[in-house]
């Protein structure tokens, strides 16, 4: 599974968690985020925006 | 000044760098303990014989606001201290600012209950005061709690931003004082978003009054927390009424806070928490008005807006008013840069300015023909002349277009 980075503060869309507050369980591909969603913790960059990152799992 | 005192910043090694507002930062704190300084100085000019003149400090938000901030801002002028980027982690992680913001709340809480005993108390002797405060003193206090209330928001504003869920909690609670707690919601997943657009309710247009804008907002903004919330919701397959609604739950705090207040202190006291309500928001409006007047995001090729940069707010970096708004007069940094720390916010080059500190600007925008003498040419000479590019006021725009010239 993959994770997508917010450029601006760091939060990091990791799609094994999902974002349960957002409405988006543990699992919820990238592919099915709507577009217009933005980043939840500094509102100022949308999905387009994300950037691919590498997450590190124990 | 301003470039001397970059440069000096420049110069210096990063250990030896110092924050010189660090202790001034504990100023905020007025505002909270503002009623009690005036009850000491009520007490203080009866104890003096002066009893003519003593109920004009139940009047001190009234005096800070519009009196004493402007006047220092003019005396201390322009801040111009940014932080190298080599401390910024430093800063960013140094609890004691956190403390300085959550110092607030029990002040706020103590105040509001103390200005409740003011209200109603029948014998206020010990401050000197023959019987209970008389109707005029009485709104006085409604009106300087509010200016704990207002300020109280941007303080739940600084704290709302934070990735700390303790810190969002204590947002709520500093915003239930004003019943503004879907603030939290609009303003960092609406605002911010939509900022410097026609679509964003907290945005003000060129030629749109202050009294226009403050229902525009204060209505846009609730309906837009309230449609957040309910799209959030929905995609976790619940209805918006419920306690997990985080408008619903922040107004809680409201009715508990005002439920309380009434049960002890009794129903008198009702119409000056209303009062100190509605002008505390109306305050946080205020600002919100001059923060992006007729600034706009230029659609791009791809019919999305520009990103917003630090051309899209007014700033002004007024040392007296950014010690007691946390900087959000550093605007455009915070725009940029929302979770960021008040402590590390910095002023930028490009960004627009205001001629004063946001306390000096809140008393303009109330008279709105003096506020268009000041800022529309400001707004226009930001954007070189060219009328097309600012955000204006749809009803006005055929006369505003061809009154500066665009066909």
């Amino acid at each position: 599974m993959a994770a997508f980075g917010c450029p601006v503060c760091d939060y990091i869309y990791d799609e094994t968690v999902g974002a349960p507050r957002e409405g988006f369980l543990a699992g919820t591909t990238w592919e099915s985020i709507p577009a217009d969603w933005c980043c939840p913790d500094c509102g100022v960059r949308e999905k387009v925006d994300f950037e691919a990152v590498e997450v590190s799992r124990a | 000044m301003t470039t001397t005192q970059v440069d000096e910043d420049q110069a210096v090694a990063p250990e030896d760098w110092r924050d010189r507002k660090r202790y001034l930062w504990l100023m905020g704190l007025i505002p909270p303990t503002a009623v009690f300084i005036g009850a000491g100085l009520v007490w203080a000019f009866n104890q003096l014989g002066w009893t003519a003149v003593a109920p004009v400090w139940w009047w001190i938000g009234f005096i800070l606001l519009y009196v004493l901030l402007p006047i220092l801002d003019r005396f201390f002028g322009p801040d111009g201290q940014n932080p190298p980027d080599e401390v910024m982690e430093r800063l960013e992680n140094d609890k004691y600012y956190r403390y300085c913001t959550y110092a607030y709340i029990p002040l706020q809480l103590a105040s509001l209950i103390f200005a409740c005993y003011l209200w109603t108390a029948e014998n206020l002797s010990w401050l000197g005061v023959e019987g209970g405060l008389g109707l005029v003193s009485k709104i006085g206090l409604a009106l300087s709690i509010g200016v704990m209330g207002g300020v109280g928001i941007n303080t739940a504003h600084e704290m709302g931003h934070k990735k700390d869920e303790l810190e969002r909690w204590l947002s709520k609670v500093t915003l239930a004082q004003t019943f503004y707690g879907h603030f939290y919601i609009e303003h960092n997943r609406g605002h911010h978003v939509r900022v410097a657009t026609p679509e964003d309710p907290a945005s003000s247009r060129f030629g749109e009054s202050f009294w226009t804008f403050l229902p525009r907002s204060v209505r846009g903004s609730f309906k837009s927390s309230w449609e957040l919330e309910k799209a959030r919701l929905q995609r976790l397959g619940k209805s918006p009424w419920t306690i997990h609604n985080d408008v619903l739950n922040a107004w809680l705090m409201s009715v508990v806070l005002f439920g309380v207040l009434i049960a002890v202190f009794g129903p008198v006291v009702l119409p000056f928490l209303i009062i100190q309500a509605v002008y505390g928001f109306a305050l946080l409006e205020t600002v919100n008005y001059l923060e992006h007047y007729g600034l706009l995001r230029q659609r791009t090729a791809n019919g999305r807006y520009e990103r917003c940069a630090p051309k899209h707010s007014w700033n002004s970096d007024h040392i007296v008013t950014n010690i007691f708004l946390y900087h959000l007069q550093r605007h455009s940094d915070h725009h940029a840069n929302p979770t960021r720390r008040y402590q590390t916010l910095r002023s930028m080059d490009g960004a627009p300015n205001l001629p004063s500190g946001y306390a000096s600007m809140i008393a303009l925008t109330y008279f709105p023909p003096l506020w268009r003498k000041v800022m529309d040419h400001r707004v226009l000479d930001h954007y070189n002349g060219d009328i097309t590019l600012v955000n204006i006021q749809p009803s006005k725009r055929e006369k505003i277009l061809a009154k500066y010239g665009a066909n």
